[in-house]
């Protein structure tokens, strides 16, 4: 059993990116997501584990120090809250087109603008749908405790590389904010030069020996003809991530009428709404999705048929609530998928949750 | 009769670098970045630092650079040539990196990303070539336009109560501690060639010798963009670029010392 | 056992903090523990206030509508989570500066005046900890050595010289809580 702790979701993300080896992280300040690199300097892992740890001058830059460490075949990540990640978005299409494995972290706050400093999910389209320009998709995860912040790190990296892709933790204020008990991952020694250059060195730029072809990261290419090739290729990998990475946790759906579908710290308001649902007599159950892409559409497409009815509980205007419907309707069901949300960094509360699920699904005539 | 049998060892005057592609060049004729990609090749050819050099493209004419000289190569967004070199050299403290940008580039949309870079004194190279226009989207005005200077955004030539002033980007990086060494040369003749070889020379040898951020900026023409034959625009460049911007070491020092302001 | 609570007051009672010590002794009972505050520009000088479960299984919502325990220190907190405290949950307040003392009779109410104690103690920082005494006598879900490692753990090594003086507050509160009601 590893190091128990008492921390914060952000101090966590710092403390397991020191811990699984990460190579380097860039980072701007902003609010509810700053612990992050106030931990990171604080724990200087530079003396440590080697790991660099870098100030920038902005969002902008912070994404683009990202974009070229990670050119070089290391693992490095940044952090911001939504606007911040507004303004990496560009950065991330790029990392996204020349195939470079990332981490990007997410410390929701709400929008639209300036927004709330308050914990938001108003930030899931442009996660999953790709947020910059061009076609692409990250992986995204979506942890819901304080554990899961830190399990979730090395998750991604490992993804990151296995996909050559950027991934996402896509979390919230709240998420940041709270302490739990936390079981910290034992200490992964960060890649030698050497490993870096056996597993990373058909692509990573480092200086080119002479055993090898010149590599050029980009993701520039004027011929049409070529860049669908790229495009079909990316495509390609998109499916199999579709494939391969699907992640979700069910919590009492075996006999379920209803099904919450919610990740992310809505999830665990509703895990308490089954609770305070089930003493009511109501048969409910939770989907939680842990990767939002891919979505877990082939469980849903499982559970549709022997359900009710979906309710789509988010912190946002109703985001989620689409894919879930498209899963169903990928199914060939018509069950009913129904949204419930708040907005401007208020979370939900379970006993609203309860009372929305007896509204808009089980009244007469749904 | 073959080529080969005029070519003979014997009679061999000059080669290119064996770190310059053989491709043909996409510059037009007349081109400033295809000197300076020649210098930049043969200096990392003599100073035997191909294994170790990485270079950040820009977004512009040169954000083919890589097509052209064999080492690692990494295309960055337009502007952020410095963040990405800094993440490559903050994780890769021992590698030679570069960012090789035009004015639009590095002046207009980078400069935020270039003053941070030099004022952190990040352990890189930067050549910044400055013809005074944006070259490959078709000769709209850069922050260095020169006053009265025609291009496709200011027809009636820059006016600084509309345009504000040309930007003189290397004296503004020479006041910042984190650079120790920032220069302005030009390539339009043999002697001023190999003045800017020299410079670039210094520059990477600084680099190498862990001395922060070294800047050379290369004066530039552009006849497309111009409008000019490459021998005109070589006369215009001395004639209206020069007095502005003059040539020559602007700082030679070690990073952190302090910054005359005479 | 879950207990989930509020602890409610201004900026700078050491909500917060209490609250932190009693998550960190709560892992020492190897439970579940979940701390949420309330975060931002409010924090500085106004309101804060922290939510704490702890229990013996996963803990689902960190946000919650109902409270199986209150800890109110201010008015302001009063008129916002007396009304939250579950029928047959715990109210336990510090009567300083409460106009409108609470009046549900389906709940247990219990006060203690930790303010004046604190005073009377030479020291108003241990406020916190006197309260939190009060709290471990009407709801002794935690043993007292787990929250001296409590404190130990949640407390940087430099103040450590400080864990015999904040044991002897909780001590005191728990001696000094008075019952207004018990159901």
């Amino acid at each position: 059993m590893g190091e128990l702790r008492l921390m914060k979701g952000n101090e966590v993300l710092a403390e397991a990116a020191i811990r699984c080896g990460c190579d380097g992280y860039f980072g701007y300040p902003i609010t509810p997501q700053s612990e992050v690199m106030e931990m990171l300097m604080e724990r200087q892992p530079w003396d440590e584990t080697g790991m660099v740890v870098l100030q920038a001058e902005s969002e902008v830059a912070a994404i683009n120090m990202v974009y070229g460490a990670a050119g070089s075949g290391k693992k490095v990540m940044t952090s911001s809250s939504s606007p911040g990640v507004s303004l990496m978005s560009e950065g991330i299409s790029y990392i996204a087109g020349a195939e470079l494995p990332c981490l990007v972290v997410n410390v929701q706050r709400g929008g639209p603008g300036l927004g709330t400093i308050q914990p938001s999910q108003a930030d899931y389209f442009q996660a999953v749908k790709g947020g910059g320009h061009g076609d692409y998709k990250m992986i995204v995860l979506a942890p819901s405790s304080v554990q899961e912040m830190n399990d979730f790190v090395d998750l991604a990296f490992e993804l990151a590389f296995k996909y050559r892709n950027p991934a996402m933790i896509l979390t919230d204020g709240a998420i940041g904010q709270m302490m739990e008990k936390v079981e910290l991952s034992d200490y992964k020694k960060r890649w030698t030069e050497k490993e870096v250059n056996e597993k990373n060195g058909s692509w990573a730029t480092f200086g080119k020996p002479s055993t090898r072809e010149r590599n050029v990261i980009t993701s520039l290419e004027l011929d049409s003809a070529k860049m669908e090739v790229n495009n079909q290729r990316f495509q390609e990998k998109y499916r199999r991530m579709e494939a391969e990475e699907q992640r979700y946790e069910a919590i009492q759906c075996d006999d379920a009428e209803y099904l919450f579908v919610a990740f992310g710290t809505a999830a665990r308001v509703c895990e308490k709404a089954v609770e305070i649902a089930r003493e009511k007599g109501i048969k409910v159950g939770l989907l939680r999705p842990i990767t939002l892409f891919p979505f877990p559409k082939d469980v849903i497409k499982e559970l549709a048929p022997k359900v009710k009815g979906f309710l789509s509980v988010e912190m946002n205007a109703g985001q989620m609530v689409e894919d879930v419907k498209l899963a169903v309707y990928d199914a060939g069901c018509n069950q009913h998928v129904e949204f419930f949300g708040r907005m401007g960094g208020i979370i939900p509360s379970p006993g609203e949750v309860v009372e929305a699920l007896e509204q808009k699904l089980m009244k007469e005539g749904k | 009769m073959d080529i080969k049998e005029i070519i003979k060892p014997e009679n061999l005057v000059y080669s290119k670098s064996k770190v310059q592609i053989d491709t043909i060049t996409h510059y037009c004729p007349g081109c400033t970045h295809g000197v300076v990609h020649k210098l930049i090749s043969e200096l990392i050819d003599e100073m035997g630092i191909q294994e170790k050099t990485v270079g950040v493209a820009p977004v512009g004419c040169a954000v083919f650079a890589y097509n052209y000289i064999d080492i690692d190569w990494q295309e960055a967004a337009h502007g952020r040539a410095p963040a990405v070199a800094t993440g490559i050299v903050r994780l890769n403290p021992d590698k030679f990196v570069f960012a090789y940008q035009g004015d639009g580039d590095l002046a207009s949309i980078g400069a935020g990303e270039i003053i941070h870079a030099c004022n952190r004194g990040e352990n890189i190279l930067v050549v910044f070539i400055n013809n005074g226009i944006y070259g490959m989207t078709g000769g709209q005005m850069a922050p260095t336009t020169i006053e009265n200077m025609v291009t496709s955004t200011t027809p009636c030539g820059r006016d600084h109560e509309r345009n504000g002033y040309p930007l003189k980007m290397t004296d503004l990086v020479a006041q910042l501690p984190g650079t120790s060494y920032v220069t302005r040369q030009s390539a339009q003749t043999a002697a001023s060639v190999r003045k800017c070889k020299r410079a670039l020379k210094k520059g990477i040898q600084n680099v190498l010798d862990k001395k922060g951020t070294s800047f050379v900026e290369v004066v530039s023409t552009c006849n497309s963009g111009w409008k000019l034959t490459p021998v005109q625009a070589n006369k215009w460049m001395e004639e209206n670029m020069f007095p502005y911007y003059p040539l020559g070491d602007m700082k030679d020092s070690e990073k952190g010392e302090p910054v005359s302001n005479n | 056992m879950t207990e989930e609570m509020i602890i409610a007051g201004f900026g700078g009672q050491g909500v917060l903090s209490m609250g932190k010590i009693l998550a960190y002794s709560g892992i020492m009972e190897d439970k579940e523990v979940t701390w949420f505050p309330s975060y931002g520009p409010e924090m500085r000088g106004g309101t804060a206030n922290v939510t704490v479960i702890v229990s013996d299984n996963r803990i689902s919502s960190p946000v919650l509508h109902e409270y199986d325990t209150a800890i109110i220190l201010n008015q302001q907190s009063m008129d916002k989570f007396e009304k939250a405290v579950k029928p047959g949950g715990t109210l336990l307040y510090d009567p300083n500066g409460i106009v409108n003392h609470p009046t549900r009779n389906d709940i247990n109410i219990y006060k203690v005046e930790g303010t004046k104690t604190a005073v009377e103690m030479g020291n108003p920082k241990v406020f916190n900890m006197i309260v939190f005494g009060s709290f471990l006598k009407v709801k002794p879900i935690l043993k007292l050595d787990n929250v001296e490692k409590g404190l130990e753990k949640s407390l940087p090594e430099r103040y450590h010289k400080l864990i015999p003086l904040n044991l002897e507050a909780i001590k005191k509160g728990q001696e000094i809580v008075e019952t207004v009601l018990e159901v």
